[in-house]
């Protein structure tokens, strides 16, 4: 909402600057976002005209006039505008001149070669429309050449956001009384109106009585004999002020009691108008031109002011071209109706219009405004146009749905935390409008019409807080007691691994929640992927079901910029489903390129498998899982090589998984144009982590260390490749779970001298005895146990 | 008796003769070997007469200590001559670098959630989290926002269906709805996490975070809310004093609402947060409607209390002095190390929230 001070003071009797305005309406409520001033120097804005205007020699979309700006000689400018063209009055703008929706100030430029001096301007560079297509065309003649362009500039206007719930300040008055109320002046009386309106109209209006109808009352007055024409200075500025074109004297004052009193006005020509108004339900396939010169087809049920020969408008959003009024126009019928909220809303939803008059019936105009509106806009069309008005015609009746409210005073203090009087209350909510009745301690309070916002006592309560002043709530310190932790376990979990990843050297990101669908189904097993309505963008069309999408998506833009060796992560949310719940949440992690480059000190080599597995295995020891409980096993997904991956799962391999780790599908680096052959990731499965019943300092044993020495022996077997590493490590182990402590893999080995379809495997096992030095004997006999039961359950053989 | 100073010098003479490891064992044979020079000086004890024998054997156990001394040393100056030889031929490089290691970083999001959390885990709030995906029910209904209500254009929402009914959260505050239903009051909890708006440019992004925070109990009123902000606000950006002002505002989901706009300056370029005369708004507020704490099964009579909700994007932005909002997402390996944290760095009261 834009206004001005000397606006406000139409309605408002004050000594207070713009500044003290201003601040007094944030603090209110009403937040000034901010105080437009014409500080920038406007008189240098000239009126000009095009003389000639040709081709440019180096530019097809360009035109270099020559422009007669009453100085004496012809000024050359470079223009691209479509409509340029000789014998145009426009706006010449000089070198120095400060453009002001660009704040761009004006130099002579070259423009492809040749020098232009300031240019011609569009209504949206001078923020007088948001008209961007041409300069301005003006209704001038000769003598108007050098004259200026802006007159009477400087007034500061306020941009002020009004919030949803205050459709009265969408209105000057509003502002003004709002301001009253908080003690910065008077408000003015409405100046009484003496018209002598003594004729009926000669247009018959009728609101249809069918299910859904969305006007409730249809004001309206004829005016005849009017000379429409340009508007005064004085109306023309505020008009422009709005953002909004000047139109016509009868157009414009609709548009000022609109902006004055937040009342919508709606002036057809009523010469145009086919006998009647009938205000009805629309049927499907219906369709008219409106004032946005755009052809709309209704639906069933949307509101159709009409006549009898169709749809004239939509009621409170967008009147039509049939009987829109011209310069030419000799009779009116000038409309102030209310129409309800919610059916507005789904309305212009539907057809996608926006307009001012929209933009304050679906928030609720005062039912009570309409013969005020009509008052208004009658008087200033009379005074601007001349005519004659018949009496008003006031079809229709809506019920009074504002209810008594019970106020009591000690409510407020509970809620705000300092007390209000009862006399304080009374002035306060007098000023904006309530009518008040005590019972008692207790008050009865009845909103005025135009807060639809005040229903019940907790929104009395914070008018009053709000005028009061919302830095008289004092500040109460915080207690420092926890009812409960802090973060419960999947918290500390999610907090613990986030921190070990990125401790292993990974960087951690933050990507969209949605992904290109494309790439998501290269890592998703979901039957159906999980489309957004309405995409922001067509490569972020669906939720992720896998972390990999968007982090291969980055990888991929790093690498393009040759950061190929990356070590990325993310920890958040995967979507199963589109139903609330259906998500769980993972850890994606990706490594590229090489552990280490041309390096002096280290060989070169790629990241490989059993870096990404460490990886995974730590993070997963760091958040509480034992080595031991751990299983590898080569189960895997599609999107990583069948080869060189893997499963973490706990327990046994077909325990719950923990993790996937391994290279990723090399068709999948191909299709996704990676530039680099090497990607390896890991996911863990953070909802699959269990939670311990027990506290480590719970869990573990005492502490005892042996005092015998420990032994070390070595074995080579070559075995069918078939067996994996870890089969074998648990085969072992599983001996004498006491006395072997480890078994480390140091060789395996296949090629010459190794049949095919055979390998050699080496290890060392580690003895720890508990309770004696083994002897010679004792170490013997572990030994041949080892190589018997190797050799009976694998059918190994020893290697000599 | 013999001329014990004449054999010490003879001795000291052959060890000056001692140049390496092999002349060393030849020379130490010649004196303590089976008839060695001092091996045979001991061999006549036993022939000296009674009142000679005491001086004799005096004599040649000072003598054999110091010749024992002296080969030591001369031994010692042997290990430590080799040593020296080898140190002169052992330089190497040390301005060389070392081997591959890998420094990884938190985002600066994950950053600022930690700090807040250890913030507000200060003051009694927990953490709750809810899902990224709602329905309409909890996303507005709930929050008193119904259908047709125009604050709903304030949040562009991405729809999973065409009834409308399946969304990406606007906000957290759906949280609220759900954290009290599923308990009894009192609460006391904070919520940060995901959420989308339909919206993308400068500083605008289709996802942000926010941190929701709800405070329900008896007797809570807006003194409250304006405590517990000034103490997040304070502590939050390290200031020993903050210009706040809590500013009238509208959310349909609290009554009275407000906004809260920190004081700030700039000065060279930077943003000097909690002096100036300039304002910034960080975060919106209010006590919870009635009409919300009753679709939360929450006796609005017997209870109240607060909610907030902050951006949790923009704190780190202003914190760590980051311009651009679309930056965060865009995983652009520079800004994440360029702005990343060392995990490490985890926020906590008693370390402190940031190095």
């Amino acid at each position: 909402m834009i206004t001005s001070l000397s606006w406000l003071k139409n309605h408002l009797s004050t000594k207070a600057n713009l500044d003290q305005v201003a601040e007094r309406l944030t603090k209110i409520g009403l937040e000034v976002e901010n105080i437009k001033s014409s500080n920038y120097n406007l008189d240098n804005f000239i009126v000009c005209k095009i003389i000639k205007s040709r081709k440019h020699p180096n530019a097809d979309k360009l035109k270099l006039c020559e422009v007669d700006v009453g100085s004496g000689n012809l000024i050359k400018v470079v223009c691209g505008a479509q409509n340029a063209r000789d014998g145009l009055f426009g706006v010449y703008a000089p070198p120095g001149a400060v453009i002001p929706k660009t704040n761009m100030k004006l130099k002579v430029a070259k423009i492809r070669g040749i020098e232009s001096y300031g240019m011609l301007c569009s209504g949206y560079e001078l923020d007088e429309s948001s008209d961007k297509e041409g300069i301005i065309e003006l209704n001038k003649k000769e003598k108007n050449i050098g004259d200026k362009y802006f007159k009477n500039t400087g007034e500061k206007t306020m941009d002020i956001a009004i919030t949803p719930n205050r459709p009265d300040c969408l209105g000057v008055r509003g502002i003004a009384r709002d301001l009253v109320s908080s003690g910065l002046g008077q408000l003015k009386k409405q100046p009484p109106i003496k018209i002598n309106q003594k004729f009926k109209s000669p247009i018959k209006v009728s609101i249809k009585k069918e299910k859904g109808q969305s006007c409730g009352i249809f004001g309206s007055v004829y005016i005849r004999n009017v000379q429409n024409k340009e508007s005064p200075d004085w109306l023309k500025k505020r008009i422009i002020s709005l953002g909004l074109k000047p139109i016509s004297a009868i157009v414009d004052a609709t548009n000022y009691v609109m902006f004055d009193l937040n009342r919508p006005l709606h002036a057809y020509d009523a010469d145009k108008i086919d006998r009647e108004i009938i205000v009805r339900n629309s049927k499907q396939g219906e369709s008219f031109e409106a004032l946005d010169n755009k052809k709309y087809t209704l639906q069933n049920n949307m509101c159709a002011i009409s006549d009898k020969s169709g749809v004239l408008g939509l009621g409170g959003i967008i009147g039509g071209t049939r009987s829109s009024t011209e310069f030419s126009t000799k009779n009116i019928l000038l409309e102030s109706a209310y129409f309800f909220p919610t059916p507005i809303r789904k309305t212009s939803k539907i057809l996608n219009i926006d307009t001012d008059a929209k933009y304050r019936f679906e928030r609720g105009i005062d039912p009570d405004s309409i013969k005020l509106g009509l008052e208004l806009g009658m008087c200033m069309i009379l005074d601007m146009c001349g005519g004659e008005a018949s009496k008003f015609s006031i079809v229709g009746k809506i019920k009074d749905e504002r209810k008594i409210i019970d106020l009591e005073p000690e409510t407020f203090s509970k809620v705000i935390g300092f007390s209000i009087t009862s006399v304080e209350i009374k002035k306060i909510l007098s000023s904006l409008g309530c009518s008040l009745r005590m019972i008692g301690k207790k008050m009865k309070v009845l909103p005025p019409t135009w807060r639809p916002d005040i229903k019940e006592d907790i929104d009395l309560i914070e008018e009053l807080a709000r005028i009061k002043g919302y830095d008289k709530v004092p500040l109460i310190n915080p207690e420092k007691e926890n009812i409960k932790d802090t973060l419960n376990y999947k918290q500390k979990l999610f907090h613990f691994a986030q921190r070990s990843v990125a401790s292993r050297g990974y960087t951690e990101a933050i990507t969209w929640s949605f992904t290109d669908s494309e790439t998501d189904t290269l890592f998703s097993e979901l039957k159906s992927e999980i489309k957004l309505s309405n995409p922001i963008s067509s490569d972020l069309d669906v939720l992720r079901s896998s972390l990999y999408s968007n982090l291969i998506i980055s990888a991929k833009k790093n690498i393009h910029r040759n950061f190929e060796d990356l070590m990325l992560f993310e920890i958040g949310p995967i979507f199963k489903g589109n139903k609330p719940g259906e998500q769980s949440t993972m850890i994606g992690a990706i490594k590229t390129g090489k552990y280490s480059r041309k390096n002096w000190i280290e060989k070169e080599r790629n990241f490989d498998v059993f870096d990404i597995k460490n990886d995974a295995l730590r993070t997963l020891n760091e958040v509480g899982i034992e080595g031991s409980k751990i299983t590898v096993s080569n189960k895997t997904k599609k999107w990583y090589h069948p080869g060189r991956s893997g499963l973490l799962s706990l327990g046994s391999s077909r325990g719950p998984e923990l993790a996937y780790f391994g290279e990723i599908h090399p068709s999948i680096i191909k299709n996704l144009d990676l530039r680099t052959d090497n990607v390896l990731g890991f996911e863990i499965f953070l909802d699959n982590i269990p939670e311990s019943r027990k506290k480590i300092r719970e869990t573990k044993p005492q502490f005892i260390v042996s005092d015998y020495q420990k032994v070390v022996r070595d074995f080579a077997f070559v075995i069918d490749e078939k067996y994996s590493s870890g089969e074998i490590i648990s085969l072992v182990k599983n001996i004498d779970k006491e006395l072997i402590k480890d078994v480390k893999i140091f060789d395996v080995y296949q090629g010459d001298n190794i049949t095919s379809g055979k390998k050699s495997i080496a290890f060392n096992v580690t003895l720890e005895p508990k309770d004696k030095t083994l002897s010679e004997k004792d170490i013997d006999q572990v030994s041949k146990e080892i190589i018997s039961i190797v050799q009976k359950t694998t059918g190994a053989t020893l290697r000599s | 008796m013999e001329n014990f100073n004449q054999i010490e010098s003879d001795i000291l003479n052959k060890i000056k003769t001692v140049s390496d490891r092999n002349s060393y064992e030849a020379i130490k044979t010649e004196i303590f070997g089976k008839k060695g020079i001092i091996t045979e000086l001991f061999k006549k004890i036993g022939s000296l007469d009674q009142d000679q024998k005491k001086e004799y054997a005096s004599k040649l156990n000072f003598l054999k200590k110091k010749v024992t001394e002296i080969l030591e040393k001369k031994l010692t100056d042997f290990d430590q001559s080799e040593i020296n030889k080898k140190l002169k031929n052992e330089k190497i490089d040390v301005t060389l670098p070392g081997r591959t290691y890998f420094a990884g970083k938190i985002h600066p999001v994950s950053q600022v959630i930690d700090e807040v959390t250890s913030i507000f885990s200060e003051i009694g709030f927990s953490v709750e989290e809810g899902p990224d995906v709602e329905n309409e029910y909890y996303n507005f209904s709930a929050l008193n926002t119904p259908e047709n209500h125009p604050a709903r254009d304030m949040h562009d929402t991405f729809y999973l269906d065409r009834s409308k009914d399946l969304l990406l959260r606007t906000h957290t505050s759906p949280v609220q709805i759900r954290t009290m239903l599923k308990s009894k009051p009192p609460f006391k909890i904070i919520a940060p996490g995901r959420t989308y708006r339909h919206d993308s440019d400068q500083t605008h992004s289709p996802m942000f975070h926010q941190l929701e925070g709800l405070h329900i109990d008896k007797n809570i009123n807006m003194g409250h809310l304006k405590g517990c902000l000034y103490y997040f606000v304070k502590k939050f950006f390290e200031v020993e004093k903050v210009k706040i002002r809590f500013r009238p505002s509208h959310f349909p989901f609290t009554e009275p609402s407000a906004e809260v706009d920190i004081g700030y300056r700039i000065q060279d370029g930077k943003i000097k947060i909690g002096e100036g005369d300039k304002w910034l708004e960080i975060l919106g507020c209010g006590m919870v409607h009635p009409n919300v704490l009753k679709n939360a099964r929450v006796n609005p009579k017997q209870y109240q209390g607060y909610a907030f909700g902050v951006g949790i994007d923009r704190l780190a932005m202003l914190k760590y002095g980051i311009n651009d909002l679309r930056a965060f997402f865009e995983s652009d390996i520079r800004w994440l190390e360029f702005y990343g944290f060392d995990p490490l760095d985890v926020p906590t009261n008693y370390r402190g929230l940031s190095r």
